[in-house]
């Protein structure tokens, strides 16, 4: 396997794990909404502070991960740009 | 100014600017302290911040191709990031937003989720291959990478749809801010936006659009953050409420079991008279609705919403003016660091506002007071006055009852700083911040409309020899007419004809998502295959949005209809995306390959070093 396609396969799988991430986050969690608003957070309803906050956070938490941990991967492949950003 | 280390001095600039705007700010607090009138504060906010933004769009002017398109593709990460949370925060967003949580509680807060959830997908599957492409627009990458003008005309076509249901709403929305900070008619304030938007983007287009929704970003979420803290520490929220509204939010759960969520018949709202768009509360704050239906609106309408937004054209383009891929990619986590900042507050200030009319411990309360006491209420004859607030008795007690109160969204932000009794001062930066928010939506559709026309259908497809002053001049002329058919359907109030914003995310998602997604992650999609699933896409979706949409569907199809699995005209894009995904892959396995050099091309552009495919056009 050339090195372009080693890449691709690392930002393939890269790809996939965020979206799982995203799904989670955005998906999953609301299907059991009226389960998780009998626990609480921050004194919260759970299900309420995720639309409201929690998911949101979690979204930026995942946006910063996932352009790092892709720069790794740039990095390891030598794909890496010399930014002046 | 904006040559030679400009770029280096952007935080030295900005930080001057925002310094000098809360100067201002601590000037107009004394003015009123002064004596000078809110009506006057409010004119010199707006106006004071309007200048300085017509400011920048001057002081930004360019000749040159890639300055105009693309901003000259050196705006750093975090200014980018700014500068596209004031792109994607509308006049609704900053207005309406809190209310919708307001009125719609846990339902509504679907939109918050897909607002922002969206950005995942910008980041992952989007925007840094759109940047290592090193198009101009949405349909240059499109009409580059399967070639042909057919293919290039169509996804323009899906753009202009999307963006100008969009662009109407936006402009709608500067008319009524600036009507009511100038105190002038709404149609004379259409037009005061529209000049204003005009103004930062046709001398400078991108470069212009990109520094003053910088400073616009700046403006609107001082606006924002500021009432949100003070009423939370006026009204015992505490001084930070982001973490201390639990009490808070316990308490609207026991008010609402108090005074009950009652539901009004439509008969009865009409006898009494209720003006339209008002509203009042019938859905439970943080409660979850039971049911598997209500959790597929949820799931639906968060859905729709965010692949929406990874398809909506003048976000994507504003991931073209970073000055590296790696540098979009930051850019967009920095985008939504921004965005977070706004819509995790306006929860809070639905909470703290709802809790100030509801609670009958509160000294603001109104629920359960008498309907006399409660009219002779200072803000409430104010804003009764405009039809922005109603009371109907319906059970004849004189007792206001939670179902009797009737509110326009956007009072929420609009009036609860004078509700928990902050200076007016405080309703002037909200006037300036909500105009910042209208204004820097506008101008980033306005432009992503006319550069696609200006490079895609009059460069690339009708004059391929024009030279730079031609396109250039063309590009500005198409940006004052959409400008204008934008005000001119607003100023006519003809906007209730375009419905919901949420239509433009469920028009992109139909016709451009998947031609967009396909084009980097499968080489093996054809232009044939691309042409067959944006059309397919767009005429399904538009097709059921016909059909489920009463106002349509009457005339076309003679009644109405109940929406199919639950998907109603806020979700068609759930009919036209997964048609234009079938359509695509299918007509594509049945054409041939796409050409080796194609194939080269998905790949180049699959690798963030080397040379981009479109260099300087």
């Amino acid at each position: 396997m050339s090195n372009k396609d080693a890449y691709w396969e690392k930002t393939k799988n890269h790809m996939l794990v965020t979206l799982a991430l995203w799904a989670f986050f955005s998906l999953v969690v609301f299907m059991f909404g009226s389960e998780l608003n009998t626990m609480s957070f921050l004194g919260y309803p759970l299900a309420y502070y995720m639309t409201a906050q929690g998911s949101l956070l979690a979204f930026v938490i995942i946006l910063f991960w996932t352009a790092n941990k892709q720069e790794k991967i740039d990095e390891e492949h030598g794909f890496s740009e010399r930014g002046d950003d | 100014m904006f040559k030679g280390d400009f770029i280096k001095n952007l935080p030295k600039i900005y930080g001057t600017y925002t310094g000098g705007f809360l100067v201002f700010i601590i000037l107009m607090a004394i003015a009123e302290q002064a004596g000078v009138s809110a009506k006057n504060i409010g004119v010199m906010f707006v106006a004071f911040t309007v200048c300085i933004y017509a400011l920048i769009g001057y002081l930004s002017r360019t000749i040159n191709v890639d300055a105009y398109y693309v901003a000259g593709r050196q705006v750093p990460t975090v200014f980018n990031g700014m500068a596209t949370a004031a792109d994607w925060m509308s006049g609704a967003s900053f207005v309406a937003l809190a209310g919708g949580v307001y009125f719609g509680g846990y339902t509504y807060m679907a939109f918050l989720v897909g607002w922002t959830g969206g950005y995942v997908l910008v980041a992952t599957l989007m925007a840094p291959y759109l940047r290592k492409f090193g198009c101009y627009t949405v349909p240059d990458f499109i009409g580059t990478r399967y070639g042909g003008n057919l293919v290039r005309a169509c996804s323009v076509f899906v753009l202009f749809i999307a963006s100008f249901t969009y662009v109407t709403a936006q402009i709608n929305a500067t008319g009524t801010i600036a009507s009511r900070a100038l105190g002038i008619p709404f149609e004379a304030g259409v037009w005061v936006g529209l000049v204003s938007i005009l103004i930062c983007s046709m001398l400078g287009g991108m470069r212009a659009v990109t520094w003053t929704q910088v400073a616009q970003y700046i403006v609107l979420i001082i606006a924002y953050l500021i009432p949100v803290f003070w009423i939370s520490s006026n009204v015992g929220g505490g001084i930070f409420p982001h973490l201390m509204l639990g009490d808070e939010v316990a308490r609207l759960g026991e008010l609402e079991q108090q005074f009950g969520l009652v539901k009004n018949s439509a008969a009865d709202m009409k006898a009494a008279g209720v003006p339209g768009g008002l509203k009042y509360i019938s859905g439970s704050h943080s409660g979850v609705p039971e049911g598997g239906m209500a959790v597929w609106k949820y799931l639906s309408l968060a859905i729709c919403m965010m692949v929406g937004t990874a398809s909506l054209p003048h976000i994507l383009m504003r991931y073209f003016t970073t000055p590296s891929v790696r540098a979009a990619r930051k850019s967009v986590a920095w985008s939504l660091f921004f965005i977070f900042l706004l819509y995790s507050s306006a929860p809070m200030l639905a909470t703290l506002s709802k809790l100030a009319l509801m609670d009958p411990n509160l000294p603001t309360g109104i629920i359960g007071k008498s309907i006399s006491e409660v009219q002779s209420i200072e803000w409430v004859q104010r804003w009764s006055e405009v039809k922005q607030v109603f009371i109907a008795d319906f059970n004849g007690d004189g007792i206001l009852q939670l179902n009797e109160w009737f509110m326009r969204g956007d009072v929420v932000v609009l009036a609860t700083p004078e509700v928990a009794g902050l200076p007016f001062v405080i309703s002037g930066l909200v006037f300036a911040g909500g105009m910042a928010a209208a204004m820097s939506t506008a101008d980033g559709l306005v432009l992503a409309i006319s550069n696609a026309l200006s490079h895609d259908i009059y460069y690339k497809i009708i004059d391929p020899k024009a030279d730079t002053a031609k396109r250039l001049l063309v590009a500005r002329v198409l940006l004052v007419i959409i400008g204008a058919a934008g005000a001119y359907i607003a100023s006519f109030r003809l906007t209730s004809i375009l419905g919901s914003v949420a239509w433009a995310f469920d028009f992109a998602m139909s016709g451009l998502f998947f031609p967009l997604v396909l084009g980097v992650w499968w080489k093996r999609a054809t232009r044939q295959g691309a042409i067959a699933g944006i059309i397919a896409g767009i005429v399904s979706g538009t097709l059921y949005l016909t059909w489920v949409f009463p106002k349509f569907s009457v005339p076309m199809w003679g009644g109405v209809n109940d929406p199919f699995l639950g998907i109603d005209h806020l979700r068609f894009g759930l009919i036209g995306a997964p048609i234009c995904l079938v359509v695509m892959v299918v007509v594509s396995l049945m054409t041939k390959e796409p050409s080796p050099s194609v194939q080269k091309m998905v790949d180049d552009t699959r690798i963030p070093t080397g040379k981009p495919i479109l260099g300087k056009q």
